[in-house]
């Protein structure tokens, strides 16, 4: 029925700013919905996406984002992120996008598996426990590389 | 275009998709979900209701719809309809394939 010729989709989450832990989770979910496997990598501020304390409450950025139309010193101000960040999630709810943690569940129970880099969990001084139970493991970029095990394997960095 | 299926003359479109429900009956779906790989069990037959009834109100479909449906959870719905779900499930039912992001 398909046309494609992607076989699995790995992705390498290294940011916590809502528009890119959005894009990745879009990605990964698409490619479920499509019959494509797909796994995420989370890495350095990627991991505040699967921290059990902070996926709540990631923000997008105001500041050295041409694309949010609004001065950088304006982006700056106490309380502008975190407005510009409610907007957001109220627009992404009307189109029944789920909040983090949700898809984060979504995510897993469609068969996306999830790991954490281990480098950064030890860089940022964090434990297993400090990430939500649906990661499977903390695992190195060589062993997220052997997970390339198929051919038409794509690997994207976001 | 049209297609015979279960010895009938069907409109569908380049993806197999029927293009009128109206056409569609169960005998149909059996045979579109036979040419999937997938023998419909009664389990089958709950998730190919709802998303018709979805449809006929003319509410989207989406993952994240299925999950908080109460009829079927997300592991169960990929293992019934394996290789893209809400894709196959739409497609046994006769109604259009979901063209949502999420």
């Amino acid at each position: 029925m398909s046309k494609t010729t992607a076989k699995k989709m790995l992705f390498i989450l290294s940011k916590a700013t809502l528009e890119n832990v959005y894009a990745a989770f879009v990605m990964a979910n698409g490619a479920r919905m499509e019959g494509i496997e797909s796994e995420i990598f989370f890495t350095f501020f990627g991991l505040e996406a699967i921290q059990k304390k902070k996926l709540e409450h990631l923000h997008v950025a105001t500041v050295g984002n041409p694309a949010m139309h609004m001065p950088t010193m304006l982006g700056g101000l106490p309380g502008v992120e975190a407005l510009a960040s409610k907007m957001m999630k109220k627009e992404m709810e009307k189109l029944d996008m789920p909040p983090v943690g949700e898809f984060l569940e979504i995510l897993s129970d469609s068969g996306c598996r999830l790991w954490a880099c281990k480098l950064a969990m030890d860089m940022f001084h964090l434990d297993k426990d400090d990430l939500i139970d649906e990661i499977e493991d903390v695992i190195t970029i060589g062993q997220f590389y052997d997970r390339a095990n198929t051919d038409n394997t794509h690997i994207v960095f976001v | 275009m049209e297609t015979t299926i279960a010895g009938r003359e069907i409109h569908v479109n380049e993806e197999g998709y029927l293009t009128d429900f109206n056409q569609w009956d169960k005998e149909i779906g059996e045979q579109l979900a036979n040419k999937e790989g997938i023998i419909l069990t009664p389990r089958h037959w709950e998730v190919i209701t709802y998303v018709q009834e979805k449809f006929k109100k003319e509410e989207p479909l989406s993952i994240r719809g299925i999950k908080n449906s109460g009829v079927i959870n997300i592991k169960e719905f990929y293992s019934l309809f394996p290789g893209g779900p809400l894709k196959k499930a739409t497609l046994i039912a006769g109604i259009p394939k979901p063209k949502s992001c999420i």
